[in-house]
């Protein structure tokens, strides 16, 4: 039977990515000076699956990697070797390395930096090496430990295929000095290797990619017959047998403990394992040897019927599903909400007393699809731990270019929000988390002279407010500078003036092209600034807003509603057609009198409401259409607000608050100018779904 | 009847690729997360063999080994060390903690039945 080993890659895959996610969580951790053995030995058992794993399923690019690593890591948590802040940064280096192999396998590529992957390698066997020499003396084997100085061993290969030869000769050259002696073709091979690992890493590593029965090792000279003869011979320190060969088979790691008397009947046994000599259950082996086929072993028999009520894997507690299949299934809910809201719609107008049965299960078929609703949605939420959990490493690597101390705090990474949402977050809030590092939390010394603890404290908070989710990043860095941003500001030429407020002033630094840092640093202040992160989440449909107090710190807030799918909004019906507002963008609905609506020379009309004087946007100039009235006074305003920003839009009434299945305009027509979306409502017909931001835009100009 | 197998190993992938190898060859396989999971299964019901990684969270494979060989039940059962390491440190360790043998990692799966054959048929 062949086993098809691609089957088990995307377990595999999983497990290496969860492995190396928990290794950088635990090293970022990691006490340097006194580090917890448990946390050590976790690190090392996540390098050591990964070693196992990627070993079996021949990925030996990530097994060369993971083999150097493990290997100064065993020596990190047996005491040998003291943890270093280097060794932290190029355990994470190396663990970067290990994510970029596996993307590359996972997609099929092959684009790892081979000069990156070496030099990882060649440091962590450098500290490796350090002053372990007496350490490793304890090995019974004479070459076994290190000196400083380089070992010569002799390798000679046989049948080994090319392309495992080259992998091998590749993770060789990592480690040490590599002549080729002699190539005499059929994949035969011999070469020297001057290197500082001692024989047993040696061959641990030769045997991740090819058999140990295809390889001779000796530190002298190889003689070719023995070559020739059989490929083994260095496992003969055998723990169990002082005197005579026992176990003759031994080889490739497999091996038999067998009593003399067996071992005929042991010698043709497979390489590749190996019993204890007289441990227990070799009589079994005996007993299986004597009666060839399966025969009932023990008095302690097995029942088979037990077996399957043995506890199912835990990990069965989850499903796997592609994210198609749940669009799929959020797109059928949907539709399923407009049919509903069809249904109720027409039931509306019959007689109540006549068809009682038929309305009360109307009503029971609205809370069972609101129910279906959430339920699928909540499929599709994912903690925002996914984009929490990357921040310690970044905050670690910013700040230690920086020189800055900075403690991160994370709260609320339980909080759900959209898988949509998560994946657009992760950049907006990386860039302000950068921000936040390099122009908001001081330096040290900086610190200590304002009398504040030299570490800075920078805190992601998440929390459910609402329909809406808000992610807030905040520092207790200096604040921002109202006179250095207005001063910018009047530089860059946009119109500010002395008696604006500290939240007008603070909102300057989200205008294009707008950096503050007085040095331009490769951390942030590359001109793709704040105004990017406040495009991309208002492209979310979210809002930003700003916090500030000189000294104390800064607070950027983050809105964004819980899903892309639904909106909450107003509709509004513009002669015959209607539109939809969507909800948290509007500020009041109001008819203004005769006179407050003022008409400025070919600019348009303005409204004043309350002494502020706004613009005045008709939407059915906008979208040409016959409306009921051109008079504000006689229709209705309805003032929204976007950036900072307001304006009023003139609508004939106002229909009713829904909640909207967003249907996006651009996938089944175009874009098309004021207009975010579509949805469609009870009725059947088709409703627009004004972009705020682009009226308010158009507003202002 | 089929024999059954309690393969023990932390990394799910290997789990797999080891269940799915040996219950293709007929045979019974109950997979245990760690050595306590394993420790734990063995206890609930007897099996004809069992295979266990050696580092694992929680309790590693020797441990689990010795704690099996307290069991009166288990005195005799073959237990099979699946290891990454080959050195006789680790091989005196697996003696004494009265390991019947060990199969080293990384080992292809027609490997890891012709050994299972053998110890248990």
């Amino acid at each position: 039977m062949t086993v098809d080993m691609s089957q088990f890659y995307e377990v595999f895959f999983e497990e290496a990515a969860e492995h190396l996610a928990s290794m950088e969580g635990l090293l970022l951790k990691l006490d340097i000076d006194a580090p917890d053995a448990d946390e050590l030995n976790a690190i090392f058992r996540a390098a050591h699956s990964i070693k196992g794993g990627s070993g079996t399923f021949g990925f030996t690019d990530m097994t060369g990697v993971t083999h150097i690593l493990e290997n100064l890591l065993d020596k990190i948590r047996k005491g040998e070797l003291a943890l270093r802040q280097e060794m932290i940064d190029v355990f994470l280096e190396a663990g970067d390395v290990l994510k970029a192999q596996l993307d590359a396998h996972r997609s099929g590529g092959e684009s790892v930096d081979e000069a990156r992957i070496a030099s990882v390698c060649a440091v962590l066997a450098k500290m490796t090496s350090e002053e372990t020499a007496p350490a490793t003396s304890s090995t019974p084997r004479q070459n076994a430990a290190p000196s400083a100085d380089k070992t010569r061993f002799h390798l000679a290969f046989k049948r080994v295929a090319k392309s495992k030869l080259e992998n091998l000769l590749r993770e060789l050259a990592e480690n040490g000095d590599l002549k080729v002696q002699e190539e005499s073709g059929n994949e035969h091979l011999s070469l020297m290797f001057d290197t500082t690992m001692s024989e047993t890493d040696l061959l641990e590593l030769i045997q991740y990619v090819v058999s140990l029965k295809q390889v001779v090792l000796a530190t002298g000279e190889i003689d070719p017959a023995e070559f020739a003869r059989d490929a083994f011979g260095f496992f003969e320190g055998n723990p169990g047998a002082p005197e005579a060969p026992l176990v003759a088979e031994e080889d490739d790691g497999f091996g038999l403990f067998v009593s003399p008397a067996e071992l005929k009947s042991q010698q043709e046994a497979d390489d590749g394992f190996g019993l204890f000599e007289d441990a227990p259950g070799t009589e079994q082996i005996k007993q299986v040897e004597a009666t060839a086929d399966a025969a009932p072993i023990k008095p302690a028999a097995p029942t088979p019927k037990s077996t399957a009520a043995a506890p199912a894997n835990t990990e069965g507690a989850s499903i796997r599903v592609s994210v198609e299949k749940v669009d799929q299934l959020i797109n059928l809910v949907g539709e399923l909400v407009i049919t509903q809201a069809m249904l109720a719609q027409t039931t509306a107008n019959v007689d109540p007393t006549l068809y009682e049965v038929l309305l009360n299960s109307v009503a029971q078929l609205e809370r069972n699809t609101r129910d279906l609703q959430e339920s699928v949605m909540s499929i599709r939420m994912m903690p925002i731990s996914f984009v929490f959990s990357r921040f310690p490493r970044v905050v670690r690597d910013v700040a230690n270019k920086l020189g800055k101390q900075v403690e991160l705090r994370t709260i609320g990474e339980g909080t759900e929000l959209d898988k949509g949402l998560i994946e657009k977050i992760a950049d907006p809030l990386t860039h302000l988390v950068r921000n936040s590092l390099d122009h908001g939390i001081e330096s040290p010394e900086k610190r200590i002279a304002a009398g504040k603890d030299p570490k800075g404290t920078l805190t992601l908070r998440a929390s459910h407010q609402g329909g809406n989710i808000v992610i807030e990043v905040s520092d207790d860095g200096g604040g921002l500078s109202r006179e250095r941003i207005l001063a910018k500001a009047k530089e860059k030429g946009i119109p500010v003036s002395d008696s604006m407020t500290d939240q007008e002033v603070w909102l300057l630094i989200f205008a294009p092209g707008f950096s503050t840092a007085e040095v331009v640093t490769d951390v942030s202040g590359r001109g793709v600034g704040m105004d990017v992160v406040k495009r991309n989440i208002e492209g979310m449909g979210g809002r930003v807003e700003l916090d500030s107090k000189t000294g104390t710190g800064t607070t950027v807030t983050i809105r964004l509603p819980l899903t892309l799918a639904i909106l909450d909004g107003m509709s509004v019906a513009v002669g015959n057609e209607v539109f939809i507002i969507p909800l948290n963008y509007i500020i009041e609905s109001l008819q203004p009198a005769e006179h407050d609506v003022k008409t400025v020379a070919s600019e348009g009309r303005v409204v004043n409401v309350r002494g502020e004087y706004l613009p005045l946007m008709a939407v059915h100039s906008l979208f040409n259409i016959k409306p009921k009235t051109t008079d504000p006074s006689k229709g209705i305003l309805v003032i929204i607000e976007s950036d900072g920003n307001k304006a009023a839009l003139l609508v004939d009434e106002l229909v009713g608050q829904h909640q909207v299945v967003i249907k996006s305009l651009e996938t089944n027509f175009r874009k098309v100018r004021g207009i975010s979306a579509a949805t469609i409502m009870g009725d059947g017909k088709v409703a627009l779904i004004l972009d705020m931001v682009a009226l308010v835009r158009m507003a202002r100009k | 009847m089929a024999k059954t197998i309690l393969a023990v190993d932390d990394s799910a992938s290997i789990r797999q690729m080891v269940a799915f190898t040996l219950k293709g060859a007929g045979y019974e396989v109950v997979e245990a997360v760690d050595g306590e999971d394993g420790l734990n299964k063995a206890k609930s019901k007897p099996f004809n063999l069992v295979l266990t990684d050696q580092n694992m969270p929680k309790m590693d494979g020797i441990t689990l080994i010795k704690s099996l060989r307290a069991i009166p039940q288990y005195k005799s059962t073959p237990i099979l060390v699946l290891t990454t390491e080959a050195g006789d440190t680790m091989k005196s360790q697996g003696k004494a903690a009265g390991a019947t043998g060990w199969l080293v990692k990384p080992f292809d799966p027609q490997k890891l039945m012709d050994v299972v054959k053998k110890v248990i048929g």
